[in-house]
């Protein structure tokens, strides 16, 4: 590979770290510091790729759309819709104990998955959603790449400092409380099912950026890229190895997860065409052996959680 | 200032709570005493409004409050602590306390961003009592500690330190003293009443250490079979005869040497490893 096409790939590459690092932030929010098990994170990034696709894609004729609006709108509506489906969701689930909350969760993403594929009026059924606009996407490949990325960084940052403001206050507080022991935040006054709900919504919203960012520099979809390998078991190993609860480690997990993932993608594609259908399965042998390590060696991840009253205390 | 009236709690067939009726005043440390399986902690939840009661009410200040969840019931000042010790684990002892304060502004998501200097502000209030309250129960030295690294019976201070970033008004201890060592028990006792005769606190007690028991409580009530045996102070409850007869099988010169049942601490210790198996 030359010069250029290695930086392209790495340009690449850092556009989808930055997308997955919308998602850690999301789960983070959700399980590192409320101890929500949220295992339907795809179902949550569908629904902010299909709405901001559906809203600013060009007019179809066989499906629903192409209202041709600007894609900032399209992304604030993706974030408020993927929260307004978030919320009944967490209003019934949100009762039950963790795993049984992991178990409903898979079950909606399912849901929304199937309902993508067969309502075909919405949202082109399994042919998907082509015509997708693109920031800046009208400037050469290099350039429009490099403009992509520069919005996605601001995004994951601006996204970072506003998760973080809020684990550092009192809210904050009151959420890792709630985790460590709902009972005893329940007897200290705090309305543990609607403040679980906040959290729920508020993480679903980002993963719903996620997935507006991610068609936008798709330009289509399809339901394929509801993997819930992909879209939901591979953010989990990424907070996993970059440490639940701290949101530097789940940025860092994002980049460390996502560069083993697509590197090993790149080493099973030069294999002969007879062992790479074989090898695709050892990529995901590779996470799973990554995570198995990380759970072995070092629990709390890379970055673990801070312990923030050493840190609040210190002003 | 508490009124219990006819209060049943009934799982399946068992009858847990069984017609249990008390009266609590104001300004006084009531014991509640009682056999293992008396109905005591499940009394304790239905007042704090932990679970429903299958009939019978509870009137708080006057106020009809049986239906209230536990949260509601905070904020009108009925705080509760529990038998074993629920520290929030990760954080560190000073926030398990500054994480008590009803309505913090920073509470909100949107005045983290609206108001962010009146947060700031009520912080550095909550922080201040905070380490107050630390520094009255002889804490000050683990507040950057981990909760969930606290010995049980710093914990249990901890707690206690909990109902006293509040304004409560009538605060239950479930079993204070379980898993405390002496020196610390004598520290929680003295904390006790000083939070009774100088704060103004009514609480209910229950307790197993009957020297506990006769230091602080007044009157006394003892449990047996989720009814109340009889009410009255230390001396007249442990020479009732209803009460010796309940705690069944133990002489009263057990009762003497305060080993009503097993030992409490042994018990606690017990509990603890069970409670970490759920986790």
């Amino acid at each position: 590979m030359d010069l250029l096409g290695l930086a392209n790939y790495a340009v690449f590459m850092a556009i989808l770290i930055g997308i997955y690092a919308l998602l850690a932030l999301g789960l983070n929010i959700q399980w590192g510091f409320t101890g929500l098990f949220n295992a339907g994170i795809a179902g949550f990034f569908a629904i902010g790729a299909y709405t901001s696709a559906i809203l600013t894609s060009l007019p179809a004729a066989h499906r629903l759309g192409g209202f041709e609006l600007p894609m900032v709108l399209g992304w604030v509506a993706a974030m408020l819709v993927a929260a307004a489906i978030a919320w009944p969701i967490g209003k019934i689930c949100l009762r039950f104990r963790s795993d049984y909350l992991a178990i409903a969760t898979i079950g909606i993403a399912e849901i929304i998955r199937l309902v993508i594929r067969t309502e075909g009026w919405l949202t082109g059924g399994v042919r998907g959603i082509t015509g997708i606009p693109r920031p800046f996407g009208e400037l050469p490949y290099m350039q429009s790449q490099l403009a992509f990325l520069a919005i996605v960084v601001v995004l994951v940052l601006l996204a970072y400092m506003l998760v973080e403001r809020q684990v550092n206050a009192p809210w904050g507080r009151m959420m890792r409380a709630i985790r460590d022991n709902e009972n005893a935040a329940a007897a200290m006054g705090k309305r543990v099912a609607d403040r679980r709900l906040q959290a729920f919504v508020f993480g679903s919203a980002l993963m719903g950026l996620a997935g507006a960012l991610f068609v936008h520099f798709n330009r289509s979809i399809t339901p394929e890229a509801i993997d819930p390998m992909i879209a939901t078991f591979l953010i989990w190993i990424m907070l996993i190895l970059g440490g639940s609860g701290n949101n530097r480690g789940a940025i860092l997990g994002a980049a460390a997860i996502w560069i083993i993932w697509s590197v090993s993608e790149l080493l099973t594609d030069r294999l002969p065409t007879e062992v790479a259908i074989q090898a695709k399965y050892a990529r995901v042998f590779i996470i799973g052996l990554t995570l198995q390590l990380v759970l072995r060696f070092r629990p709390e991840g890379i970055v673990p959680e801070r312990q923030a009253g050493a840190a609040s205390s210190r002003r | 200032m508490l009124e219990v009236d006819g209060l049943v709690k009934a799982f399946g067939g068992f009858r847990a709570v069984d017609g249990c009726t008390m009266r609590v005043n104001e300004g006084e440390i009531l014991g509640l005493i009682g056999p293992n399986g008396a109905g005591k902690t499940t009394l304790f939840n239905l007042i704090a409004g932990a679970l429903q009661p299958t009939a019978g009410t509870i009137r708080f200040l006057g106020e009809d409050v049986t239906p209230l969840s536990t949260d509601a019931l905070f904020h009108k000042g009925l705080v509760r602590t529990f038998q074993i010790p629920h520290e929030f684990g990760r954080l560190t002892a000073r926030e398990n306390l500054m994480m008590v304060p009803p309505a913090q502004p920073g509470e909100d998501l949107f005045a983290n961003w609206l108001s962010w200097g009146k947060v700031q502000r009520v912080e550095e209030a909550v922080r201040r009592k905070a380490d107050e309250t630390l520094a009255f129960l002889e804490l000050s030295h683990v507040a950057d500690e981990r909760a969930g690294n606290l010995s049980g019976g710093q914990k249990k201070l901890l707690e206690l330190g909990r109902t006293m970033m509040t304004d409560a008004k009538l605060v239950l201890l479930d079993e204070p003293a379980a898993g405390v060592n002496r020196t610390l028990l004598r520290k929680l006792e003295e904390k006790i009443l000083i939070l009774n005769r100088d704060w103004g606190y009514t609480f209910i007690l229950i307790e197993h250490d009957m020297e506990m028991i006769e230091k602080l409580c007044q009157p006394v009530v003892c449990m047996a079979e989720g009814k109340v045996l009889i009410q009255g102070d230390f001396h007249t409850v442990r020479s009732d005869a209803r009460v010796l007869e309940a705690y069944l099988g133990e002489t009263p010169s057990a009762i003497e040497r305060n080993e009503f049942e097993h030992d409490p601490k042994v018990e606690q210790l017990r509990e603890q490893e069970l409670h970490k198996e759920d986790l």
